[in-house]
């Protein structure tokens, strides 16, 4: 195989060149991560004076604290919650666009949009929709007999949380079940007609199989999205209420320790929850990659 | 096993782009016919009009007595090679044969019949159980093969098959597919761009020509007899040499010229028909100087010029002649080796 040199004249360059990006890493991933993992297993007290080195004490807290399991659950129902509605909506919207030929790029521009959103307008903008007193949707939703109030329902504001979060995802998901749907060649698709395939079967036994790489690279950049990047939406929309109703591992981390001011806790779950998205990538790439198609 | 008909079958694009400009054709029952041309000449887009997978813009399609411009690709009784192959990636061999008969729910045994008569056929039992990407070039062409062949449709359409295989294998499965089709009898139309799959394969050939038919007949009788300059350009190789009449006149040391049909201007002859020695039918003489000298192995080519064209004139003589190039070649051309043409028009004169 063949390997990309170049060759510079000053034998720092290369290194300068880099430094911006290292530098961001460092500042903003590796030092913090690793302040994370020191003061998960420090305890400090009430006035910020002491801080103790208490070894695990912390995770043992953690993991014996019935609000922190609830919040695991919580969060396992929604990120399979997410992750499968933001997926089966972009998926069959990019199969829509793919079927046209003319307006592709429009619709394709329009369904990008949301992407451009931050988190946390998109967690306001839902708020406004589903909002108990001012909303569009809960108007709606009366006409068929359902009282709409997340404030009160936990059921619905997980609702609510879980359409935010997986709106926001699907422009990205749509991008590439699209660019996976152009990539399966023409000609598979005209063999499975003379087959004698209906054109639901051609999907189901020939293009989606096909998309396998795709669906399998989504899968686990949906699930990492749920656990970290929706605490902007869950923060606009619900602020992890009712009670603790869409209380997620993030949210509950961001709770414990900016507001509740237990650094030890907070530092032991985010580490945790750090764990569990490196053990979830493990787990899919080592497993459900062998299943993949070609 | 049906015959196929085409009655003034015609393809516009979008703009008025006509790829086929009306093409009738009979194919008889168990016949292989080879449609042939240059690229862009319409040859594919008809193929796959015929298959069904281009809408038919006007004319009528037959496939035995059914008229099937309106039905499905599935609904023709017919099964396609791709250039490609087509393969299914995801699917082992056995599936990729026997995914048509699922659809159209076949019982199990059944399937497993066929499957393996048709993989025993093309001798591929061996390749069942491995993936299409585990496979050389010619063994998925035959599994492209055996997937057309496990349904046992009314007609296979092959759309240049063999494009991507090696020269020698191209050879060795062009054999195979002429066998293939011999024991089944089953109704073909093969599309390629290489005359001499044409040639090769064909019961009869169609030539076609910006989407048109040039000519069609056995491929020795286009050969014989190419009904325009375009036919007699592309069918043989080295292609035939397309000499002026009035060039040759001055030329030539006998006058034959004067019996051509009225109208021609041009005379095609074909590179094996001019001779280094005379023949003992009557026969033109033309002079001309060796500019360049090939030698093949069993056979060696001449190139001379006959026109001021940049054309050069290209004779196939077999073995290896001692001339020498720069020296002055006589060269003997039978009269009825002469192909009278009219340029203005490219067909042939004197019917």
């Amino acid at each position: 195989m063949q390997t990309k040199r170049s060759t510079y004249r000053h034998r720092w360059l290369p290194y300068l060149l880099l430094a911006p990006q290292l530098a961001i890493t460092l500042v903003f991933f590796i030092w913090p991560a690793s302040q994370a993992v020191k003061s998960s297993f420090e305890r400090t007290d009430a006035f910020g004076f002491k801080t103790t080195f208490v070894g695990l004490s912390n995770y043992a807290r953690v993991l014996a604290d019935p609000g922190y399991l609830n919040a695991l659950g919580r969060t396992a129902i929604f990120a399979v919650s997410v992750t499968v509605l933001s997926m089966g909506v972009a998926l069959l919207l990019a199969v829509c666009v793919n079927r046209v030929i003319k307006s592709a790029r429009f619709y394709t521009t329009l369904l990008v949009w949301p992407y451009a959103v931050a988190p946390v307008v998109a967690g306001v903008l839902w708020w406004f929709l589903f909002n108990p007193t001012i909303g569009l949707l809960p108007h709606l939703l009366d006409w068929f007999g359902i009282n709409w109030n997340h404030r009160v329902s936990g059921t619905q504001a997980m609702i609510l949380i879980t359409i935010a979060a997986a709106w926001k995802q699907i422009s990205y998901n749509f991008l590439f079940f699209l660019a996976g749907l152009q990539s399966v060649p023409h000609s598979l698709i005209e063999a499975a007609a003379i087959d004698g395939a209906t054109p639901f079967k051609r999907f189901w036994t020939i293009v989606f199989p096909l998309l396998s790489p795709t669906t399998f690279f989504l899968m686990i950049i949906n699930i990492n999205y749920v656990m970290f990047d929706t605490f902007g939406v869950i923060d606009a929309t619900t602020a992890g209420g009712p009670g603790t109703a869409t209380m997620t591992l993030v949210y509950k981390v961001y709770t414990d320790g900016v507001a509740g001011l237990n650094i030890g806790s907070s530092s032991a779950q985010s580490v945790i929850l750090m764990g569990i998205v490196i053990l979830l990538t493990f787990i899919q790439f080592r497993y459900v990659e062998r299943r993949v198609n070609y | 096993m049906a015959s196929i008909t085409l009655e003034g079958l015609k393809k516009t694009y979008a703009g008025d782009v006509q790829a086929v400009k009306g093409v009738d054709l009979a194919i008889k029952d168990g016949e292989f016919v080879v449609l042939v041309g240059p690229s862009g000449c319409g040859k594919s887009t008809l193929l796959r009009m015929v298959a069904g997978l281009e809408t038919i813009s006007d004319g009528t399609l037959k496939i035995g007595d059914r008229v099937v411009n309106d039905l499905e690709p599935a609904e023709r009784d017919i099964a396609m090679v791709f250039q490609n192959y087509a393969l299914y990636p995801h699917m082992t061999v056995y599936n990729n044969l026997a995914y048509g008969l699922k659809n159209r729910g076949f019982k199990k045994p059944e399937i497993e019949e066929r499957v393996r008569h048709a993989a025993r056929m093309l001798e591929i039992e061996e390749f069942l159980t491995r993936k299409p990407r585990q496979l050389s070039g010619g063994q998925r062409q035959r599994v492209a093969m055996g997937r057309a062949l496990v349904r046992e449709p009314a007609a296979f359409l092959f759309d240049e098959p063999l494009s991507n295989l090696d020269a020698k294998l191209r050879v060795q499965m062009r054999v195979e597919i002429k066998q293939l089709q011999r024991r089944l009898k089953t109704t073909s139309l093969y599309v390629t761009h290489d005359q001499l799959e044409a040639m090769t394969l064909g019961d009869r050939l169609v030539v076609l020509n910006a989407g048109q038919i040039e000519q069609v007949g056995t491929p020795m009788e286009i050969y014989a007899r190419p009904a325009s300059m375009f036919v007699a350009s592309f069918i043989g190789s080295p292609a035939m040499n397309m000499v002026p009449v009035e060039y040759l006149a001055t030329r030539s040391t006998e006058s034959l010229l004067d019996d051509l049909p009225a109208g021609t201007d041009v005379v095609g002859i074909r590179p094996d028909d001019m001779h280094l020695t005379p023949p003992s039918t009557p026969h033109l003489v033309v002079e001309s100087t060796l500019a360049l000298f090939e030698a093949a192995g069993a056979e060696s080519h001449l190139y001379v010029r006959l026109s001021e064209s940049d054309q050069p004139t290209v004779i196939r003589v077999s073995g290896q002649p001692p001339v020498r190039e720069g020296e002055t070649l006589r060269l003997y051309v039978a009269r009825e080796a002469l192909h009278p043409f009219d340029s203005a028009s490219g067909k042939r004169t004197g019917g």
